[in-house]
């Protein structure tokens, strides 16, 4: 188990630096966007990872409400925690890349206003993991992230729709991508995957432990008046 | 199944009387929707044109707010004299529960927005050019999306501290997708610009996903610990 948390540690930290030079100096500058459209190398890895880690976080609570595993909910707690920082980095590298390039900060495009929501939904999940009182935190996390999960598909036609009835700036669009562009990507999509990952295994450990030592003190707590006596 | 829906007409009665008694939901959710209005009104001022494109979300808004005032009474009330926690030990199922209060706060907005429906079209000078027949159909559906909604969230929110700022918190976010389509229709009925029938099938669509998914799960809820 420690073992292959310090492989992992190291695999990521190589792939991290491979990606950092393949996108600011191997891959090859863009066209019509120039330098800016080096954020892609972060930005869209950011995406992947912080949708892979709600997903970890869905498939948690599925787990906790079935078994009532208080593993399961420190990992949801810890994938929940993660993702939303990966998509808060999204959310930010994408106005920054798009103001250059589509002329506007902003626009509500479906992917943009999906992840948007997504991040909302799960800052109210860490939000109402603060605020409840600790023994009935991880059942309401986990019913509200199932009913998060069952509000996605019912966002994306929503989004789908009022797009098609708006006009919208054109965005993406054809042109092929350059294999060396495509090569740093993936090393990139890589990186972050394992990044995350990482991150998400070592708050996931801080939790189990420190719902151990929580426990152990309040033993000792009920068995301390005794003793004293 | 009888004895469930005989449980569900009890509870809802109950509610029904206590609120028609002292009408502490509706009257401040009248007021506060009253106030919404008023200070839209003068802070836009709009012309009659202007005004059918904003006002989808403006009264959508305002009824939004005010149901949360309802919203947060629902179970609030159930605390005092622990009525909650008898409802707990009793066999009663849950849902029939859950039922009731969603009927209650159904009610309770469909009132509200019956009310404030003429005072909306007096201040904003509203007529609409689509077909009016279908702004009746989306206000029964939108009003269930946030009432079963804003009733399940409301006994989750019973679980935390400050548990009146938690409910919108954790509405919102969720209800995006109503909201859209709720606003969306509204427009596209004054407007007549668009065919409103898109927005209706999601909203027929949010209310059977997220009834069936709160029935599922609010035994969970009310037994959480």
């Amino acid at each position: 188990m420690k073992r292959s948390f310090t492989l992992l540690a190291v695999v990521t930290g190589v792939l991290l630096s491979w990606g950092l030079y393949g996108a600011l100096i191997a891959a090859p500058t863009e066209q019509t966007m120039g330098d800016v459209q080096r954020i892609f190398y972060y930005h869209v890895p950011s995406a992947w990872t912080a949708f892979c880690l709600f997903f970890v976080n869905l498939a948690a609570s599925i787990v906790y409400l079935a078994k009532r595993n208080s593993k399961a909910d420190a990992l949801a707690l810890a994938s929940a925690e993660v993702g939303v920082v990966f998509c808060t980095i999204v959310l930010v590298t994408g106005p920054i890349w798009a103001r250059p390039v589509w002329g506007i900060w902003w626009t509500w495009d479906l992917r943009l206003t999906l992840t948007l929501v997504l991040w909302l939904i799960y800052v109210s999940y860490l939000i109402l993991r603060r605020f409840s009182s600790s023994g009935q935190t991880p059942v309401i996390a986990a019913v509200l992230a199932v009913l998060g999960a069952l509000d996605v598909p019912l966002v994306y036609f929503s989004i789908w729709f009022y797009r098609t009835q708006h006009p919208q700036p054109v965005i993406g669009g054809g042109g092929s991508i350059d294999p060396r562009m495509l090569h740093v990507f993936f090393v990139n999509l890589a990186a972050f995957s394992c990044f995350g990952a990482l991150v998400c295994w070592s708050r996931y450990r801080l939790e189990v432990v420190r719902r151990q030592v929580e426990e152990a003190q309040a033993l000792e707590s009920l068995l301390e008046p005794r003793g004293s006596r | 199944m009888s004895s469930s829906s005989a449980i569900t007409r009890a509870t809802l009665r109950k509610d029904l009387r206590l609120e028609w008694r002292s009408k502490d939901a509706i009257n401040s959710m009248l007021f506060f929707a009253l106030l919404v209005v008023v200070i839209f009104s003068f802070s836009f001022d709009p012309t009659a044109e202007e005004s059918r494109r904003i006002a989808g979300g403006l009264v959508w808004v305002a009824f939004l707010f005010a149901a949360i005032v309802a919203l947060n009474q629902t179970w609030a009330r159930e605390l005092r004299n622990q009525v909650l926690d008898a409802y707990r030990i009793s066999p009663a199922p849950a849902n029939s529960l859950f039922l009731a209060k969603a009927l209650g706060n159904f009610i309770f907005v469909s009132v509200l927005e019956g009310l404030m429906t003429p005072l909306f079209i007096v201040f904003y000078n509203l007529r609409a050019v689509g077909p009016a027949y279908e702004l009746l159909i989306v206000a029964v559906l939108g009003t269930w999306a946030l009432v079963v909604n804003g009733t399940f969230f409301a006994a989750m929110s019973l679980r935390t501290r400050s548990r009146e700022i938690m409910l919108p918190l954790l509405l919102f976010p969720i209800s995006i997708p109503a909201l859209l389509a709720m606003v969306e229709a509204t427009t596209s009925i004054l407007t007549g610009e668009f065919s409103a029938k898109f927005w209706i099938v999601l909203l027929v669509a949010y209310d059977v996903v997220f009834t069936t998914g709160c029935l599922f799960l609010f035994e969970l809820v009310l037994h959480g610990e």
